[in-house]
């Protein structure tokens, strides 16, 4: 039956204070999820101080000064800092987000940091990430084509059928839009989620595909299209501003297009 | 501990193949729902305003647009009951339990849709 409360050894507790150096001028406090699995420990959220005036605008660094200057056991993802990577996407002040395109002025008060919600932790702010790709790879995420490849050329896309693409090739799977999602929360073993059917949605829409049926026979099912219910909580907290809703009610279209 | 690879997992037991027919059915009732359930109301208001008894129910019900309205909308109701109430189901049951309620939905919407459009049936020509 339905789950109403969490698992006592998931319960989050408070954990450590870190002030800032000195204890003069302007503070911000983070209050960031901590948890190591292997250590039997239940979850705690550590709060740090940090003076503004000597951290960078951005939610990414902060964590990072933290890491080098206050507690080196603070572990996260990061690698381009410049939101094209998708490695930092966390839970910023109760919406997923990329870290380092998040300024930590947007947000009033206590910055709250936990990872990317209903996904197991392997510690901390790193969220085991194996089953969305491995969604994202059962979708054959490749141009799929039986006719041959011209001698001479690439394989031609006329500049209206490219604009299709506008909007879809942007997404960096860095899976914040799936993990907002309830029906992914409650069912991401069967419903493949907003990231991958968007991306599923990417080569349904390449003029070039010629496996536009096998990939719409791939997704006709009621837990891996159809557990999509427009709560739309993927638009809205998408960073790169695309917008999978209406990826998945193109291909809910297409499905009855083709009936 | 599982040692199946997360593609597999993923992949499970494949794509069923279905789930079209059940997503268009419920957003065509529910739109057949809106103007019907708007016409029952109306109709029922004008009914009790007018102080209505048994007879005059009757009467109203056997003529043939109301009859055949009342139909749809029972028939209409019931079936987007049922399609609804299984998502929700599939949604948040999980494991044996959401087999058994999942039958128990069909059936129960199946007999309460049917006894409605009986009892309709038999006030509009028996009276």
């Amino acid at each position: 039956m339905a789950q109403l409360t969490l698992p006592q050894n998931s319960k989050v507790r408070k954990g450590r204070h870190f002030p800032t150096e000195g204890g003069a001028g302007k503070t911000r406090r983070f209050r960031i999820y901590r948890h190591d699995p292997e250590s039997g420990e239940n979850p705690r959220t550590d709060t740090y101080d940090l003076d503004p005036e000597r951290c960078g605008p951005m939610v990414l660094d902060a964590l990072i000064k933290i890491k080098n200057e206050v507690d080196s056991t603070l572990t996260f993802r990061r690698s381009c800092r410049e939101g094209i990577c998708g490695s930092c996407a966390m839970n910023v002040d109760g919406t997923n987000t990329l870290a380092c395109i998040k300024p930590i002025d947007e947000v009033k008060g206590e910055v709250r940091i936990y990872p990317l919600p209903h996904m197991p932790v392997v510690k901390d702010l790193v969220p085991d990430m194996a089953d969305f790709y491995a969604q994202y790879a059962s979708i054959e995420p490749w141009m799929k084509t039986d006719s041959a490849a011209p001698a001479t050329q690439e394989r031609l896309q006329a500049p209206e059928d490219r604009e299709k693409l506008d909007g879809l090739y942007e997404c960096i799977l860095c899976a914040c839009c799936s993990t907002s999602c309830p029906s992914y929360w409650w069912n991401g073993d069967r419903y493949l989620g907003p990231a991958t059917l968007l991306q599923a949605y990417r080569w349904l829409a390449d003029s070039r595909d010629e496996a536009t049926g096998e990939r719409l026979d791939e997704l006709e099912d009621p837990f891996r299209l159809y557990r999509c219910h427009t709560i739309m909580n993927c638009t809205r907290t998408c960073p790169k501003h695309l917008n999978p809703a209406k990826a998945i009610a193109e291909i809910k279209k297409m499905m009855v297009a083709r009936r | 501990m599982s040692l199946q690879s997360p593609l597999a997992r993923v992949r499970h037991l494949g794509a069923a193949k279905e789930g079209v027919s059940h997503w268009w059915g419920q957003r065509l009732t529910a739109l057949l729902l809106v103007p019907l359930a708007l016409w029952f109301v109306g109709s029922l208001w004008s009914l009790v305003v007018g102080g209505a008894d048994r007879a005059a129910l009757v009467d109203w019900l056997s003529g043939p647009v109301a009859a055949v309205l009342m139909l749809l909308f029972l028939g209409a109701t019931f079936y987007h009951l049922k399609l609804g109430l299984q998502v929700v189901i599939e949604d948040y049951v999980h494991g044996y339990c959401k087999w058994v309620l999942l039958v128990l939905n069909t059936l129960l919407c199946l007999v309460l849709g049917l006894a409605a459009l009986y009892a309709v049936i038999v006030l509009a020509v028996g009276g």
